[in-house]
C-alpha cells in the first residue's frame, strides 16, 4: 500500500522563541514491510542542522530556530510504500542491545497491578505472551482522550483504566519489561478505516522475539500493525521517541498544533486531525 | 573573554562601589541626627537618606516614622535588602569568585577579606558609638579595593568592565543625592545666611565627600550654584557627574577599540559626555534642576544597557 | 628536635608503615626524610605550618562543604611530610595503572558496541544493560580516538610491602589534581633544600598534558586549532577552585551552561566579542546534568542538544558520557576480568577483595560476617548508604542485613582496609597517620600517568578515613627517580 504523509507541527511563541533548540525524530527508518518513496522534513534552520542516527536508529536533526522566530513550524512529508508483515518489524538494525529494551524508566515501571496482569498471561511461548498481553492491555484500559497527559505514567494510566495510545503502548512495555522480554516505544501513523474515530498520528510497542525481531503490539486497537501503518521513530518509552522534542530559555507562553493528513495515494482515502498540546519549555 | 565575565566584573565594582555610597549616606544621616532637630528636619533626614539609597519604597517602617536604629540596620546589615552594605560585599565578593581567575590576588583579597570579615560583625556591636568606626572600615575597604584594582590590573577589557561599572554606579549616586534634595539647591531658596539652607547644603556636600575640597575649589562659603558645579560640571573633582562621565567614556572608547564592537554604548557615553561639557549651572536652571538630574539618571541606565547588550552579557 | 617516639613507644604497630620497617630502621627511599625530619625543631615546623597555610588561604584553594553556607568555606590541612614513593614501586604502579585505564576504555568501547564481553558470557547482560550508569544512547557512537574516560583518578590502597590494591577507578569528574599541583608549589617554597637532596619526578606539566589530551580529542571535521573550555557547575559546587584553577592553568575559558548556546548545528560560547566555536568540552558537570534536552528535563546547568552535537561529531565532551558504568560499584568486581577480557594478560594491580550480594554463597558469607566487613551501596556514592561493620551497633547491622536481604544485588561487601601510615607533623610530633593515593592519569593519543598523586592522610590518630569532608589532610606525594 501507498501511503502518503503530512506531519505539520506548529510552535506559536507570544514574543520571540529566544535560545532554543529541537530534536527531531521524522525520518521513518526503512524497517521491514516499509519503504521510503520520498520525504522531506522541513524547519527553520534545517539547511545548517547537525544531524545523525541515534542509538534507537533514528534519524535525529537538531534544530535552532531563529531567536526572533514567533511562529515555528515544522513539517514532515512523504509517501512510505507498506506492505502487510503480520506486525513483524524484524531485526531493524539499531545500536542498542535488545538488552537495553529491558531497562524501565519513569514512565514504564511496573507497579504490583501490572506485574500481576503481567503474572496472569505468563507463558512458555513468548509470541503467546505478548498476543495475550496485548489482549489484557486492551481490556484493562478504555481508549478515552483527554484522560492522560504526556507526563502520565504506566501505572497510573493503568490505575485510572483509561488513557490514549501512548499509555496503551506505556503499559504494554511496562509488563513485558517485567517478564524480562525486551519491548520499546514506536512512534509512528495509521490510515485510518473510514469513519474511524482516533487520531492518525500514532503510537504503539514493539517487542522481542527470537525468531522474528521485533514485533510490533498496538494495544489501543489491539491488533499488530498492518500495512495501514508507518513506522517513524522507537525509544525507551515517549520521551524517548518523541518525534520532537524542544528546549526553550525563555519564558513566556507557547502554544503548540500538529496536524497530521493520512492518506492511501490513489484511493482518495484521507483522515486528518488536530490535537493541542503544551511542550517543554524552560527558563 | 566571555559575556558573563564582563558581567561579573562590570557589577563586582558596581556593588563594591554602591556598598561605599550606603555607607557614606548612613554616616550622613547619623551625623544630622546627633545635630540639633530644625524643625521637622529629624524625620525627613532620614526619609531622605533611605531615598537617596535607593531603598525608601522597599523599606517598611510600618506606620511609624523610621528610627535611627531601624534604618542602620536596613541599611547595613539586612540581606533582604539588595543595597544594603550586607548584601553589596556579598555581591561583590561573589561576582568576584566567579572570575577569579580574570582578577589578581590583590584585588581578589581585598573582596574576599572585606566580605570574610564583615560577616563576622554583629549589628549588635555597632551602637550610636561605634557605628562612626564601621562606616570609616567599609569606606576604607572600598578604597582598598579601588587601589587593588588600579595598581595591580592589566589594562585590558577587564578593567574597563571595572570602571564603568564603578563609575555607572557613581554617577547615578551623586545624581541622586542631588535629586532628593533639588528643592534647596533652587535658585531661589539660597539667600545669605540662611542657617537652614546652609546645612542642608554642606550635608550634601558630605555626602560625595565633597564638603573639605569645596573650600579649596570656591574660596567661599557653600553657595547652591557652587555646590551644583562641583557636583555636577567640575572635571576634577572625583565624584561629580563630569568626572564619571569623563571616565565612562574613556573606559567605552577603550573597549570599543579592543574589541571592534561597543559602537552604540560609545555613541551614548559621547553624547553624555558632550552634554555635560555644554552645561552650565544657569542652564540647568533653565531646564529645571530635577528635569536634568531625572535626564541623567535615564542616560546613564540606558548607557549600562546597551554597554551590556554590545558586549553580551544582558 | 622534632620527637618521632610516637612511631616507636606504641610498640609493634599492625599496619605497614612506608617509613620505618617493624625494627625501627628506615626504608631507604626515607633515609633523607628521617634526617631531615631529626634536624627540625618542632618551633621552626610550627613556623612552616603556619607559613603553608597562610598560601593556602592566600591562594584561595578551599573546598565548600555541602549543606553549609558559603562562610564555611575551608583550606583542607596540608601535612609537609612528604609521602615518598620508590622508583621501583612506582614504574610497578604505572603499569598496572596503565594497564587498567586501557582495559577499561576497551570495556566501555565493547558495551557501547557488540558487547562481546556479554556474548562471551564474563558480565550478565543485565549488570551492563540495565544498569542507571548505562547508557544506551552512546551506542554505536564512535568517540574521537575511541576513547571514553580521558580524566581518571585511580584510588589506590597499601596494605603492606607489595600489597597495593585498586580502591575505585574514578571515571567520571575525579578531582583533586589542583591540591596535588599547589602541595607540590608549596612544598618547592617551603623546603627548597628537600628538593636539592631529592630526584623528585616533576608533576608541574600536568595542565600542559591535559591541554594536549584535550586538543587531541577534538571533533574530526576541526581542522584548525580547536578551542577547549571547562564547563562548571558554578561557584557554588565544591569542587569550583579546582575548575577555575585548570581553566586559568591552560590558559582556556571556564564557562557555565548558560554561557554556551547551541546555533546552526554547533556549540559556541557568549564571549564579549560575540560567538566563539568550541570544539572540546572539559566538563566537571555530571552526566544526568549535561543536557536537558537529553537528559534531566529540570537541569538548569546543561546545554539542550548538546548531547546531539556530541553524536553529530561536533564537538567532543571529555569524559564521554556513560563512562560511569565502568566505575560502577557492581561493575567494579568484574574488574579483574575485564582486563583479562581485554589484555589477554593477569591484572598487574588488584582489586580490594569483593563479595557480591547478588551471588548466594557470597552474600551468606557477608551476613556471617557483617561486624567485619563494610557494605556498599552500588550505585551510591561518597559514604552514602554505607555500614561500616566494626562501628556499627548491633541494630544498624541487623537493619543493614534487612536490606541486604530486600535488595542483595544492590549492595557489595569489602574487608576494612589496614592502610598504610606515612609520617605526619601531628600535635604530639611525628607521628604514624593513615594514608592512601590517587594518581591522576590522562588518555589521549597515549596514556599519561602523573608521577605520584594526590595523597590523602587522616588526620586523627588510628582513624582510617581519608576524606576531606571528615578532616582528612592532604601531602605532596613524591615520586623518587632512579
Amino acid at each position: 500500500m501507498r501511503i502518503a504523509i503530512t506531519h505539520i507541527s506548529e510552535y506559536r511563541y507570544d514574543g520571540p522563541a529566544g535560545s532554543a533548540v529541537q530534536a527531531l525524530r521524522l525520518t521513518p527508518a526503512p524497517v521491514k514491510g516499509q519503504t521510503l518513496v520520498s520525504w522531506k522534513v522541513e524547519a527553520p534552520g534545517i539547511d545548517s542542522a547537525c544531524s545523525y542516527t541515534d542509538g534507537f536508529g533514528n534519524l535525529v536533526h537538531l534544530v535552532s530556530p531563529p531567536a526572533d522566530s514567533t511562529v515555528v513550524r515544522i513539517a514532515a512529508t512523504g509517501v512510505v510504500e507498506t506492505t502487510d508483515t503480520g506486525g513483524v518489524s524484524g531485526w531493524t538494525g539499531e545500536a542498542v542491545a535488545a538488552g537495553a529494551f529491558l531497562r524501565s524508566t519513569p514512565m514504564t515501571t511496573a507497579d504490583t497491578a501490572i506485574e500481576a496482569m503481567a503474572e496472569a498471561v505468563r507463558s512458555d511461548d513468548r509470541l503467546a505472551t505478548l498476543h495475550a498481553l496485548m489482549d489484557a492491555v486492551s481490556e484493562h484500559v478504555a481508549y478515552e482522550p483527554g484522560s492522560t497527559h504526556a507526563q502520565t505514567t504506566a501505572a497510573a494510566a493503568f490505575d485510572a483504566k483509561m488513557g490514549v495510545c501512548q499509555d496503551h503502548a506505556h503499559i504494554f512495555i511496562a509488563a513485558s519489561r517485567f517478564l524480562r522480554i525486551p519491548a520499546r516505544y514506536v512512534t509512528g501513523y495509521l490510515l485510518l478505516e473510514d469513519g474511524a474515530e482516533a487520531p492518525a498520528h500514532h503510537a504503539w510497542a514493539e517487542a522481542y522475539v527470537d525468531d522474528l525481531g521485533w514485533v510490533g503490539f498496538d494495544a489501543a486497537n489491539c491488533l499488530c500493525p498492518t500495512d495501514r501503518y508507518v513506522r517513524l521513530g522507537a525509544g525507551l518509552d515517549a520521551a524517548s521517541a518523541a518525534p520532537i522534542r524542544g528546549v526553550r530559555r525563555m519564558t513566556g507562553e507557547e502554544s503548540l498544533t500538529v496536524d497530521v493528513d493520512v492518506q492511501a495515494v490513489g484511493q482518495g482515502q484521507s483522515q486528518s486531525q488536530s490535537q493541542s498540546g503544551g511542550s517543554q519549555s524552560q527558563q | 573573554m566571555l559575556g558573563r565575565t564582563a558581567s561579573n566584573l562590570f557589577w563586582m565594582a558596581r556593588y563594591i562601589e554602591r556598598a561605599e555610597n550606603v555607607a557614606r549616606l548612613t554616616e550622613v544621616g547619623h551625623r544630622l541626627s546627633l545635630t540639633p532637630d530644625v524643625g521637622s528636619g529629624y524625620r525627613e533626614d532620614w526619609y531622605s537618606t533611605l531615598a537617596a539609597a535607593g531603598c525608601l519604597d522597599k523599606f517598611d517602617s510600618g506606620r511609624n516614622r523610621p528610627t535611627a536604629a531601624a534604618v542602620h540596620k536596613y541599611l547595613l546589615f539586612d540581606r533582604s535588602n539588595p543595597s544594603s552594605v550586607s548584601a553589596c560585599l556579598e555581591a561583590a565578593r561573589h561576582n568576584g569568585r566567579s572570575v577569579r581567575t580574570a582578577l589578581t590576588r590583590e584585588v581578589w583579597e581585598a573582596l574576599n577579606s572585606t566580605w570574610i570579615e564583615f560577616s563576622n560583625f554583629q549589628p549588635a556591636d555597632f551602637g550610636p558609638g561605634k557605628l562612626p568606626e564601621l562606616l570609616d572600615w567599609v569606606r576604607q575597604r572600598s578604597i582598598l579595593f579601588r587601589g587593588a584594582v588600579q595598581g595591580t590590573l592589566l589594562r585590558d577589557e577587564g578593567y574597563h568592565f571595572i570602571e564603568t561599572g564603578t563609575f555607572v554606579e557613581r554617577s547615578d549616586n551623586t545624581a541622586r543625592i542631588l535629586d532628593v534634595k533639588y528643592n534647596v539647591l533652587l535658585p531661589t531658596t539660597g539667600t545669605a545666611g540662611d542657617e537652614r539652607g546652609m546645612h542642608q547644603w554642606e550635608t550634601i556636600l558630605r555626602s560625595a565627600s565633597a564638603h573639605r575640597s569645596y573650600r579649596h575649589v570656591y574660596k567661599s562659603r557653600y553657595r547652591p550654584a557652587n555646590v551644583l558645579d562641583f557636583l555636577i560640571l567640575r572635571p576634577e573633582m572625583p565624584r561629580s557627574l563630569r568626572f564619571c562621565q569623563d571616565r565612562l567614556e574613556w573606559s567605552a572608547a577603550a573597549l570599543a577599540a579592543a574589541t571592534s564592537g561597543g559602537a552604540a554604548s560609545l555613541a551614548l557615553a559621547r553624547e553624555s559626555g558632550l552634554k555635560l561639557r555644554e552645561s552650565a549651572v544657569d542652564r540647568i536652571f533653565q531646564v529645571g534642576l530635577h528635569e536634568y538630574l531625572t535626564e541623567f539618571l535615564t542616560r546613564t541606565a540606558e548607557f549600562a544597557d546597551t554597554l551590556a547588550g554590545d558586549f553580551h552579557f544582558n | 628536635m622534632l620527637k618521632t617516639q610516637a612511631y616507636t613507644s606504641d610498640g609493634q604497630s599492625p599496619f605497614f608503615d612506608e617509613m620505618l620497617r617493624p625494627d625501627g630502621t628506615p626504608r631507604p627511599a626515607y633515609a633523607e626524610i628521617l634526617k631531615w625530619l631529626s634536624g627540625q625543631s618542632r618551633a621552626s615546623f610550627k613556623a612552616k605550618q603556619e607559613e603553608a597555610d597562610a598560601i593556602f588561604r592566600r591562594l584561595g584553594i578551599t573546598f565548600a562543604v555541602y549543606g553549609a553556607e558559603e562562610a564555611n568555606e575551608r583550606v583542607i590541612p596540608f601535612d609537609m611530610i612528604p609521602r615518598i614513593i620508590s622508583a621501583a614501586e612506582w614504574r610497578f604502579l604505572e603499569r598496572g595503572i596503565e594497564q587498567r585505564v586501557r582495559s577499561l576504555n576497551a570495556f566501555l568501547y565493547d558495551i557501547y558496541h557488540r558487547q562481546e564481553i556479554v556474548r562471551a558470557g564474563k558480565i550478565p547482560s543485565s549488570m551492563v544493560n540495565e544498569n542507571p550508569a548505562f547508557l544506551p544512547e552512546m551506542m554505536g557512537f564512535d568517540p574521537p580516538g575511541n576513547v571514553y574516560a580521558h580524566i581518571i583518578g585511580v584510588d589506590l590502597v597499601r596494605t603492606g610491602e607489595n600489597g597495593f590494591f585498586v580502591l575505585e577507578d574514578n571515571l567520571r569528574t575525579p578531582s583533586g589534581v589542583s591540591y596535588m599541583l599547589e602541595n607540590r608549589e608549596a612544598m618547592m617554597h617551603l623546603f627548597p633544600e628537600l628538593f636539592a637532596a631529592h630526584r623528585v619526578a616533576p608533576v608541574e606539566r600536568y595542565p600542559e598534558l591535559l591541554r594536549q589530551t584535550l586538543e587531541s580529542m577534538a571533533p574530526r571535521e576541526c581542522d584548525s586549532d580547536p578551542t577547549i573550555a571547562v564547563l562548571t557547575p558554578g561557584v557554588f559546587n565544591s569542587a569550583y577552585f579546582e575548575h577555575a584553577f585548570l581553566a586559568d592553568q591552560m590558559g582556556v575559558e571556564l564557562v557555565q551552561g548558560s554561557d554556551l548556546i547551541i546555533e546552526d548545528g554547533a556549540l559556541y560560547m557568549r564571549t564579549i566579542r560575540g560567538k566563539e566555536r568550541l570544539h572540546v568540552l572539559y566538563r566537571r558537570l555530571d552526566d544526568a546534568f549535561l543536557d536537558p534536552l537529553n537528559f534531566r528535563p529540570d537541569s538548569l546547568l546543561g546545554v539542550p542538544g548538546l548531547f546531539d552535537l556530541y553524536r553529530a561529531g561536533k564537538v567532543t565532551i571529555v569524559n564521554a558520557p556513560g563512562t560511569g558504568i565502568a566505575d560502577d560499584k557492581a561493575v567494579y568486581a568484574y574488574v579483574p576480568e575485564i582486563v583479562s577480557f581485554y589484555t589477554g594478560e593477569k591484572p598487574i594491580l588488584d582489586n580490594v577483595q569483593t563479595f557480591r550480594c547478588s551471588i548466594d554463597d557470597e552474600r551468606g558469607h557477608v551476613l556471617d560476617k557483617l561486624d567485619e566487613l563494610v557494605v556498599k551501596e552500588v550505585h551510591g556514592s561518597g559514604g552514602y548508604g554505607m555500614l561500616i561493620g566494626p562501628h556499627a551497633s548491633k541494630k544498624e547491622r541487623a537493619d543493614f542485613a534487612e536490606k541486604i536481604r530486600a535488595n542483595p544485588a544492590n549492595y557489595i561487601a569489602q574487608p576494612t582496609l589496614s592502610l598504610s601510615t606515612c609520617p605526619a607533623f601531628c600535635p604530639e610530633g611525628v607521628a604514624p597517620r593513615h594514608v592512601d593515593l590517587r594518581p591522576f592519569v590522562l588518555v589521549g593519543d597515549r596514556v599519561r600517568v602523573t608521577p605520584g598523586g594526590l595523597t590523602r592522610v587522616a588526620m586523627k590518630k588510628g582513624s582510617l578515613v581519608v576524606n576531606s569532608s571528615q578532616g582528612g589532610g592532604t601531602k605532596d606525594t613524591w615520586v623518587l627517580e632512579d
